[in-house]
């Protein structure tokens, strides 16, 4: 597998607004959450519980961003917009 | 990765909130006879869950967040309150996938299955021509899947499963179950066949050879939209995983509900050492899946035992429990299918009399005669 | 590696506790490669 990290950020932008899509549900567990897409049947497990809180939080501020420095501490900030867009591309996450 | 870091693997080994895959079994209850039946089904049994009490552990599946739950049986739709289940789940949000041997799935249940959200549907079949299926399924079992899968393609109803266990005599036939799936759009899924049930009596003379097991393995590593329900990570030893957990989930990730409310740990292990509680006892399902002595032990750290030596430890995880446990194979031991032969080799000092055999039994007593009431369109 | 290929492309650094681990934060789990599924 090739990393394509310009690929996996190229499709999110993160000044948008986000949300959780609404056919995902997200289930919490001790390490973090699993997020279940009703639609295409895919199962995410969100590994830490802090990206949990900011997948619940992302509807609540004007963006992606906002969201991320609402919630992330600010040398964590590269990681988490990667995992988001990961959640995009997995339409866990979507925009609103 | 960093080697020491957890996996995703490492923290399913150590249990969840609820399983992910949940497996009910409806009812014992079968008008097939398959001799291979992990559930030893055929006659219902007269203490199964009412439709209350189905309704209620659906209840429960909801405020659990399980996100689907995986129906058979026996013949889950020999049950008359199979439509009225299905509804109340997807209703409450819990998707159902079922099981199906096809007799009961004529044009109107297909209709109707089509017009149902959040319901797969997967069709059982064991061998690519009549012959080769009707050896293990029953005289008229290949004309009635074959059926059940037209009523679905003329319903529309979208991509539905066909479901194989793999066997000696239909390992051969892999690329015909792709044409077989390819003319239906259907998505294949193949499955391993495990010395439970009635399978502990035609196990030996089913289970697939070394070589074809090799067969099997390369076969599937070329097809990655080949489902496998992960019953193959024993294969894993061979050459780079196969897709899925690669990992035995019994008490962890899945688990089975059976038709009377005992909960087992894995629907291979109907057997009483593997009896975690049953859904009419006080904290209901909730409390099995949570505080049950025997999930608890299950999701203890275990050792590699025998196979600690073994450099493909860490991919094949000792096998299957099942398969182990019915061949008498103490479960730190190797599966009995081990890709190095060391399965046969601890077979070899346990007689087949002394493997534990069923303590749950519903097979007919009499053969079935198929009255096979699907009708052709 | 035995789980379906990661969703993030990039192995990031630290997490907000004490050990250095290359760990991505979201990993897609193929619910058809559980055992047990009927």
């Amino acid at each position: 597998m090739i990393d394509l990290p310009d690929v996996a950020t190229a499709t999110f932008d993160p000044t948008q607004a986000f949300q959780l899509h609404p056919q995902v549900a997200l289930r919490d567990e001790e390490f973090g959450a699993l997020a279940y897409h009703y639609g295409n049947r895919r199962l995410v497990f969100l590994k830490s519980r802090k990206l949990v809180d900011l997948v619940r939080v992302l509807e609540a501020h004007p963006s992606a961003l906002a969201a991320i420095e609402a919630t992330v501490e600010a040398r964590e900030f590269d990681r988490y917009e990667q995992a988001l867009a990961g959640l995009v591309k997995s339409e866990v996450i979507c925009g609103r | 990765m960093a080697v020491d870091s957890p996996t995703l693997r490492d923290r399913f080994k150590l249990g969840l909130q609820a399983p992910i895959c949940l497996t009910w079994e409806l009812t014992y209850a079968c008008n097939l006879a398959c001799i291979h039946c992990l559930s030893s089904s055929g006659r219902r049994d007269p203490n199964e869950l009412s439709t209350d009490e189905a309704k209620a552990l659906i209840d429960e599946m909801a405020a659990l967040k399980i996100f689907y739950v995986n129906i058979g049986g026996g013949e889950p739709m020999v049950r008359s309150d199979f439509f009225e289940l299905l509804d109340h789940a997807v209703a409450r949000g819990v998707g159902v996938k079922f099981s199906t041997n096809g007799t009961r799935l004529d044009q109107e249940k297909a209709e109707r299955l089509a017009k149902t959200d959040y319901v797969d549907v997967q069709i059982s079949l064991d061998g690519a021509d009549a012959a080769t299926n009707d050896a293990i399924r029953g005289v008229g079992s290949y004309d009635a899947a074959i059926a059940a899968m037209e009523h679905l393609a003329a319903a529309n109803f979208g991509q539905f499963k066909i479901s194989v266990v793999m066997t000696r005599q239909n390992i051969p036939q892999l690329d015909e179950f792709q044409a077989l799936a390819d003319r239906f759009g259907a998505q294949l899924r193949l499955t391993r066949l495990r010395p439970s049930g009635r399978g502990a009596d035609t196990w030996d003379a089913l289970h697939p050879t070394a070589e074809q097991q090799r067969t099997l393995y390369n076969w599937l590593v070329g097809r990655p939209n080949v489902l496998t329900g992960d019953s193959f990570f024993h294969l894993s030893a061979l050459g780079e995983s196969l897709d899925g957990l690669n990992l035995c989930g019994a008490g962890r990730v899945v688990c089975l509900i059976d038709p009377v409310g005992d909960v087992y740990a894995c629907p291979f292990v109907i057997h009483d050492d593997f009896l975690a509680g049953n859904v009419r006892d006080e904290g209901a399902f909730t409390t099995v899946w949570r505080d049950s002595d025997l999930f608890r032990s299950l999701r203890e750290p275990s050792s590699a035992g025998a196979c600690a030596s073994c450099g493909s430890y860490d991919a094949c995880q000792g096998g299957c429990m099942a398969a182990k446990f019915f061949t008498g194979i103490p479960l730190d031991g190797p599966d009995p299918e081990c890709v190095y032969g060391h399965g046969e080799t601890a077979m070899a000092s346990v007689p087949v009399a002394l493997r534990p055999g069923s303590t749950v039994d519903h097979s007919a007593r009499v053969p079935v005669r198929l009255g096979l009431s699907a009708s052709r369109s | 590696m035995t789980d379906k290929t990661p969703m993030t492309t990039e192995d990031v650094v630290e997490p907000a506790d004490e050990q250095v681990t290359d760990e991505l934060l979201i990993e897609e789990v193929s619910i058809d490669g559980m055992c047990g599924v009927y």
